[in-house]
This record gives C-alpha cells, structure tokens and sequence, in this order.
C-alpha cells in the first residue's frame, strides 16, 4: 500500500505536468486559430461531448506548415546548422579530450573542473559574451586589424557564422566529456602494442584509439546535436534575421503572431524530428552499457 | 607517456583559451569607465555601483533565487523517490511510461516544454506567476536530479539495505539509517544541478512567467537583445564569481576527502 | 530446530530449489556446500526472510516462519560483503541492531563491549570501516550479526574475501566462537576445505538438491555418489561390474584378463550391476616390486609426476588407458627414489580403502 503511494508522487506529478500539457499540445495543433481567449477553436465541451469533440479537428495546421516554405527552411536549417556545429564542435572537442587523458595523472581532476566550470555557467552569459566579442567594434574585429590582416571590419554578429560559434563554444563541455571518459579508460598498452605491430604513431590512432573511443563521440555528437536541434537563445541573440532555427520559429509564432495552433504543430514536428535522433542515442548508450557489463 | 607531447599542449592550450577568453573579457569590461563595452577608458566600479541601485535587476534576482531554493528542493524530493521507485520499485503498472517520462525531459527542447506547460496553466487557468515557474522548474529537473540518484542508486550494494532489515529495520527505517546517508553526496549534487538549471533557465521561464514575475535570464534576456551593456557585464561577473567559488570550493573538497579515504585505507592496511 | 519441509523455490522457469526436506539441529555448524548456482544462497536467503519459497514450509523452533518479515526474526545473517554501513563507526554498527530493539543505553554499551571482546576489535571501536583491515572488518560483520543474541546464525561465503592465511586463521577463529556462543551457524560455501574444518554437518549440493548430509568424514571416506566423492577432494573412479561375494563384500572386474578388485562397500550391489570404484590418491601406495599382502595390486607406467614438496602425486597409466592418481609422502630424498617417468610400477590398496558407487 505504502509503496503505491510512494510510486503515485512522482507518477502523479510527471502525469499532470509532462504527458498532460503535451496532449494539449498536440491537440491544439489539430485546433484553429481564432480571434478569442484562449485563441483557438474548437474548445473542449463535456455537453458536446468527446465524438463531435474530435470532428472539429483537423490536420489543416500541418498542412499549412508543408505550404509555407519558411517552416520547411528552417527545420531544413536547422538541421544543417545542428550538423555543421556538431561536426565543428567534434573537431574542437576531440584534441582537448585527447590532450586531457594524455596529461600527467595529477592534472586531469583540475582540467576536469576547468571544463566542467563552464557548464555551471550561465548559458546565457555565455552566449552574451560573444556578443561583445563579434560585434563590429568588438574585439575579433579590433584584433584583426590591429594585426593587419583586415582593413575593413568583418560583419560576423547577427549571421550563421555567429551562431556556429556559439554554438561550439557553450556546448563543448558536452562533447569533450564522453570523449575523455572514453579515452581515459584506454590502455595506453594498446597503443604501443600497435606501434610494435609496425603501426605508425598516426596510423595507431586511427586504427586504434579512434575505434575505441567511438562511443565517446557518438554519445557527445547526440549530447550537442539534440538540444541544437531546438536552440533558441544562441539564433536570437548571436543570429540575425535570415537565421532559420525552428525553436527561434516557434517562439515568434507563439509571442508575436499569438497564432497558438501553428505554434503548437511547428513543436510536434519538431518533436517527431529528434524522435529519430533519440532512439539512436537510446540504442547507443544501451549498447554501451551492456559492453561494459 | 608521462611528458606531454607538443600536439597535446598546444592543444589544451587554445582548447582552454578558447573556452575562457570570452569571459575574461566579459569580467575585465565589468570595470571599465566608459559606457561602450569595447573601448578601455580606465578602471572603475561604478557599473556595479549602478546595478546595486537598480530595482528592476534587483526584483528579479529576488524571484529567481526563490523560485530557484523552492523548486530545487521540491525536485529533489520527487527525483529521489522517482530514482528509489525505478530502481528498486520492481514491476508495477506503467513502469515503462514511467522511466520514458523521467528520461523525455532531458532531451525535450525547452521550447516545446515551456510551451506545453502554458497551454497547460491557461487550459485550467492558473494565473502565471512565480508558483508556476516553479512547477514547471521542478518538473524538468526532477528529471535530472533523478538521472543522478539513480545511478548512484545502480552502484548501491543492496545487501547494506538488506543487512539493516536484518538488524531489525522497517523498510522507511532503512531507507532513512542506511540508504538516504550513503547516498546522500548524490542527493546533493542532485540539488546543486537543479538549483543552477532553475538559475539558468530561460526559456520555460519565459513561458511560464507572468507579468508579476519577472526572472534575472528574462531580464538579462531583454536588456542583451537591445545590444551589449556594462552593466550586464557587471551582473555576469558577480554571477561567474559565485560560480567559480563554489566549483573551486566543492573540488577542492572532493580531493580532500578523495586523499583522506586514501590515506586511511593505506594506513588499515598497515595495522 | 530448522525444518524444510519439500520447499521447492522457482524463479519463472529456472528451479534454484527442488523439493528439498532437511532438518537442522540446535547448536549445530551446518555446511551448505555446492558449485555456485546450486540453490545454497537462495536456502540461506530463505532462512533470513529474503526469499520465500514457491512451495513447502520451513520451521524455526516449531513455528512457521514464511509470514514472519526479515526484521522480526531471531535470525541474522552476514553477508558475503560483510555489508557494513559506511558512515558509521564499528561501535555503531555493531549497536545498530541493538539501537532497533529499543535496548536501554547502558545494555546496548555492555552488549558492544563484550561483543568487541569476543572478536577482539576493542582498539577499533571509533574507526569507520574504510579505516580497518579486511580480515578485522569480517570480524566486525560478525560481531554486528552475533550482537542480537540470535536463534540462528547465517554465514554467506564468510570469508571468500581473505587470504589463503588469513582464512584459515579466521575457520579456527570462527568455530571457537561459535562453541563460546552457543549459536546454531549455518554457512553456505563453495570451499570443501572451508566446509569440513569448521562444520559438524555438511550438506553437498547440486542443482536445487541435497546430494548428502553427513559429517566431513562420512563425505570424505564414504560418498554415497560419484557427485560427491569428485565434488569433494581428489578421487580416482574405475568403472567395472559388481559380483557379491560375502556380506558387503564385492568382487569388482575391471579388465579382462585381470584379476577382480576386492571392494568393501556398505552400499548394495547385485549380480553384474555396473559401478565405480572411488579411491582417494593418499590410500594407493605405489612400488617398484609387486606387494606381497596385499588385497589389490595392479601395474601400470607412470606418465607424470606431480612434486609438491612434502608429497609427491604419481599419474600412473593402468593397461585400460584410465589413469590412476598414487600420492606418496616424501620420505626420502627425490634422487633415492626407486622409480621415476616411463617406469613399470606396482599399485595396491586394501579392500576397504575404497567405496563401491552406483553410476
């Protein structure tokens, strides 16, 4: 009896604020907009009941989503600039994990927590940080031409080059830990065992320690690409206005046109987007574990 | 391997630089005389001067430390049932529906989360305000919290539970003697992480505040999109210091007892 | 005072007990002995209340225990990773139980203090367990589950965490206890050598089942089945067909063309009944020159031999191709030895060094 109850807490809580609010979500997005409060039709009716209930609604939101091409481009967008980013922040995040695991036993706790403090950060801030950085006075600009390279200040804040920065920058903590949780545990045996195989130092690390620390990666790619997928901070303050990102979409379709059912379909198509993303991820870490056992 | 090679320092070197330059330079314009965030006109702390003075920020900080104290703890409580439940819980009805609710979270965008819980807070028309940020805070990092206990709890040898029912425990008097202390450094990492994710969250704050209360990343929010501000710069430092404080301090901690529980096993060993 | 009445324990399709009735005396040392995955621990853990069983009743001291929770019996365990609570101190853990019965203060210090005593851990009574041996936090286990006065005392594979020297100090350690106490211990193990020297009783397990219950001497001279007599310690088997020849005597052949082996077995054979001659290696002397007296002799070339110091283990072929194992104490010096690789020797043994098993 005890033990019900103490299953029901949580189970209750999750029930009513995660699986309810996205039924309405979803049943919204079958619902028209209208000039009312709340703004969409048709509202639920226990006198009409549920029958006629479902007969109001209709798909015509998901229609329109294929008919406007902005929404298509920008989970299209979205897409490419999740990619990209991931792969950038691979390459970024890979030599930092790799110079981590190689470093001598005693500092690797202090550059754990050196990566770690920024995730403690606010995202927010972090992304702000950019902002003074990238602007056109701002310090990239200064420095370049300070040095000469340039004479006329590059324009990277408010467009896509802007985002992948920030991008990379606020989620490489998320790509170097699986990383180094993976290389760490590498037995530096190995490598040498190839290397007296007749193995080069270049080709042991291909043939050897990047299988290895396959999981590491795909586990960071998910861990970056996922939440991308629907970032909204970093395209809204770093992007500029021809900066597609779907999560920058729904906002706007939801605070701006108050258009509640179009907001509502553009999040379960998103949704069913990182449904594939996910189950991959899922089976990855499954794997993993099982691996481990 | 016990030297570094040249590849490898370089690239600790400008992974580190590229992960930390930003926010010194955040920090050092924090106390730059002129009001332009690019140009060094000498030092002053005026801006934190200013930033004491203004109300708004201030309010705002106020509301987020609350919701952030409230819904932390309230997460922690539900995400260490919810941990205890899925790992010990055995079969019971829904178990899947159950995990697959604890786990969605994590990889739900904000977006689609906060917007899901204002449908929800204007469908059974719940005035927004500060209790509805932390309904919706606890719920998501209820999630997280219970991500933490219950891989603690996964390591747990169960026969420390099973030996206090043994020694005559109930099974809430185990749980409270037994489990609930050695798990404990979990529980609170649990609350540290929902602590700073409330801090931090925008989004579903965004969504699920009303006009009564306004959270410090909202604030921060609006004031950025206008462009980059000192005073800005001011508020992230003191932000960033706190931080910093408190990760230096709770590794600094860690190592210590890390070297502790070392040394005493050595010396068990001995006699 | 323990009574398994046909207890049968199924998880879904897998049987871990199969329709088991054993019976276990008061103040007895009782050795649950078998392979891991022979039901030992789920016994054990049914003992303790961990479990209950599919099937059948057990008894403790004339009552029913199956609705009794794990907290309300006068049964305590130690568990195979002594399972001591982290954050307390020894003296904590071993008042922990204690502390749950609502003893008055002063009975709980004594009780800790005399059980400190016993395991002599006086010295540690403020460490955590981190701080402390292996071999003193087994003692600590001990004392924590000996510290309720219980009815029954069970032991899960107490000291498969030690050393080789270590355990053997800790068998002596534990039986003295156990004679001091009073209690009746159970101990589920895999080490025969464990089980014969600290238990009375020794219950060889297979597969959900008790192969047999008997005294380590019983189990070791007379086996009542192959199972056991491999099981526990180094055996030779010869196959051959059974003729009577007397009251408990047996004329076994073995090989054509050779003379039947006189066996003297309690088990019962009859006429041209297939068995197994089980012999231990210490009981066939081995010889250059045929015996005279003896009961049995056989030849056979020596394939290997084994040198271990004090004893050395001849592995000698016999004309059937079975290879017989011979140990013979070294009372020599190694370069006087009669024989050596390759050689012919005599093996023999008396009529009643062996027993007569059934397949």
């Amino acid at each position: 009896m005890r033990r019900y109850f103490l299953i029901a807490i949580p189970y209750v809580w999750l029930l009513a604020l995660f699986l309810v609010p996205f039924a309405i979500v979803l049943k919204i997005s079958l619902s028209d907009a209208a000039i009312a409060r709340p703004p969409y039709f048709p509202q639920f009716d226990w006198a009409e009941g549920i029958r006629a209930f479902i007969a109001e609604l209709d798909f015509e939101n998901f229609v329109f989503l294929t008919e406007d091409d902005l929404y298509w481009k920008a989970y299209l967008s979205s897409l490419k600039i999740a990619l990209i980013s991931t792969f950038f922040t691979l390459l970024a995040g890979y030599p930092i994990a790799y110079g981590m695991a190689r470093a001598p036993a005693e500092w690797r706790p202090t550059l754990m927590m050196l990566v770690i403090l920024p995730f403690w950060t606010s995202f927010l801030i972090r992304v702000y940080a950019w902002m003074g950085i990238l602007s056109n006075e701002g310090f990239l600009n200064q420095f370049l031409m300070w040095t000469g390279i340039i004479s006329e200040p590059l324009t990277i804040l408010n467009t896509n080059s802007a985002v992948y920065i920030g991008i990379v920058y606020t989620y490489l903590p998320f790509m170097i830990l699986p990383i180094y949780s993976a290389l760490e545990r590498l037995d530096g045996s190995l490598i040498e065992a190839a290397e007296d195989l007749g193995c080069s130092r270049l080709s042991a690390f291909w043939l050897v320690t990047i299988p290895l620390s396959k999981n590491g990666i795909i586990a960071g790619s998910f861990l970056v690409f996922i939440p991308v997928l629907g970032e909204f901070v970093i395209p809204s303050l770093l992007g500029g206005s021809n900066t597609l990102m779907i999560g920058k979409v729904l906002w706007e379709e939801f605070f701006s046109n108050r258009d509640w059912p179009v907001a509502s379909a553009v999040a379960v198509v998103l949704l069913l987007l990182l449904v594939i993303p996910i189950v991959l991820f899922q089976r990855n870490q499954q794997k993993q574990q099982e691996a481990e056992q | 391997m016990n030297r570094m090679s040249w590849f490898n320092a370089v690239s600790l070197t400008l992974g580190f630089a590229f992960l930390y330059i930003p926010m010194v330079i955040l920090v050092i314009f924090s106390f730059n005389e002129s009001k332009l965030v690019t140009v060094w006109a000498g030092f002053s702390t005026k801006w934190y001067g200013e930033l004491l003075q203004n109300e708004a920020f201030l309010n705002a900080a106020w509301v987020t430390l609350k919701v952030a104290v409230f819904s932390s703890t309230l997460a922690t409580v539900l995400g260490t049932i919810a941990a205890y439940v899925l790992v010990r819980g055995g079969r019971f009805m829904g178990r899947t529906l159950f995990s697959g609710m604890i786990y969605a979270p994590l990889v739900m965008p904000e977006v689609i989360t906060g917007l899901s819980l204002l449908l929800l807070f204007i469908g059974i028309g719940l005035d927004r305000g500060v209790f509805t940020i932390v309904l919706a805070h606890t719920t998501f990092a209820m999630c997280y919290v219970s991500v933490v206990v219950s891989s603690r709890l996964v390591t747990f040898d169960r026969s420390l539970e099973e030996a206090a029912l043994d020694l005559g425990c109930s099974a809430s008097e185990a749980f409270r003697l037994v489990t609930l202390p050695i798990i404990a450094p979990a529980v609170i990492s649990g609350w540290l992480l929902a602590f700073t994710l409330s801090l931090d969250d925008l989004v579903i704050a965004s969504f699920t505040s009303g006009p009564s209360a306004t959270t410090l990343p909202i604030k921060i929010f609006s004031a950025v999109r206008l462009g980059v501000s000192p005073e800005i710069n001011a508020l992230s430092t003191i932000m960033i210091a706190i931080v910093t404080v408190g990760v230096i301090t709770a590794s600094l901690v860690t190592k210590h007892q890390v070297a502790k529980q070392k040394r005493e096993e050595m010396e068990a060993v001995r006699t | 005072m323990i009574h398994f009445q046909n207890v049968t324990k199924r998880y879904g399709e897998f049987t871990a007990i199969d329709n088991l009735t054993i019976d276990i005396y008061e103040r007895e040392f009782y050795a649950l002995l078998g392979p891991s995955g022979c039901g030992k621990t789920t016994l054990m853990r049914m003992l303790a209340g961990f479990e209950t069983p599919t099937e059948g009743t057990i008894h403790l001291a004339g009552q029913d225990i199956a609705p009794v929770p794990p907290n309300k019996r006068a049964v305590n365990m130690m568990f195979q990773s002594y399972a001591l609570f982290p954050h307390l101190s020894v003296w904590e853990n071993i008042a922990f139980g204690l502390k749950r019965e609502k003893m008055p203060k002063h009975d709980i210090d004594d009780r800790v203090d005399e059980m400190l005593r016993l395991t002599r851990l006086e010295k540690f009574a403020r460490r955590k367990p981190h701080q402390i041996s292996g071999g003193q936090r087994q003692r600590v286990a001990l004392a924590r589950s000996l510290a309720k006065h219980p009815k029954l005392l069970l032991l899960d594979e107490p000291l498969g965490a030690l050393d080789k020297k270590l355990r053997q100090e800790t068998q002596f350690e534990l039986m003295d206890i156990q004679e001091k106490t009073g209690t009746t211990f159970v101990i589920v193990t895999h080490d025969q050598e464990e089980a014969m020297t600290v238990a009375s009783r020794v219950a060889v397990m297979d597969h959900g089942k008790i192969i047999q219950v008997a005294t380590p001497d019983r189990i070791y001279e007379t086996p009542n089945s192959v199972y056991v007599a491999d099981f526990i310690g180094d055996v030779n088997l010869i196959e051959g067909t059974a003729k009577p020849n007397g009251s408990d005597v047996y004329a076994m052949s073995w090989h054509e063309g050779h003379e039947p082996l006189a066996v003297q077995s309690p088990n019962g054979f009859s006429d041209g009944q297939k068995c197994h001659l089980a012999i231990r290696p210490e009981k066939v002397s081995i010889s250059a020159d045929k015996p005279e007296a003896a009961d049995n002799a056989v030849q056979g070339r020596i394939l290997d031999i084994a040198y271990l110091g004090n004893i050395s283990t001849y592995h000698v072929e016999l004309p059937t191709g079975a290879v017989i194992k011979a140990q013979a104490a070294n009372t020599r010096r190694i370069a006087r030895r009669a024989f050596t690789w390759e050689d012919t020797v005599w093996l023999s043994w008396t009529a009643t060094a062996g027993v007569l098993l059934a397949d």
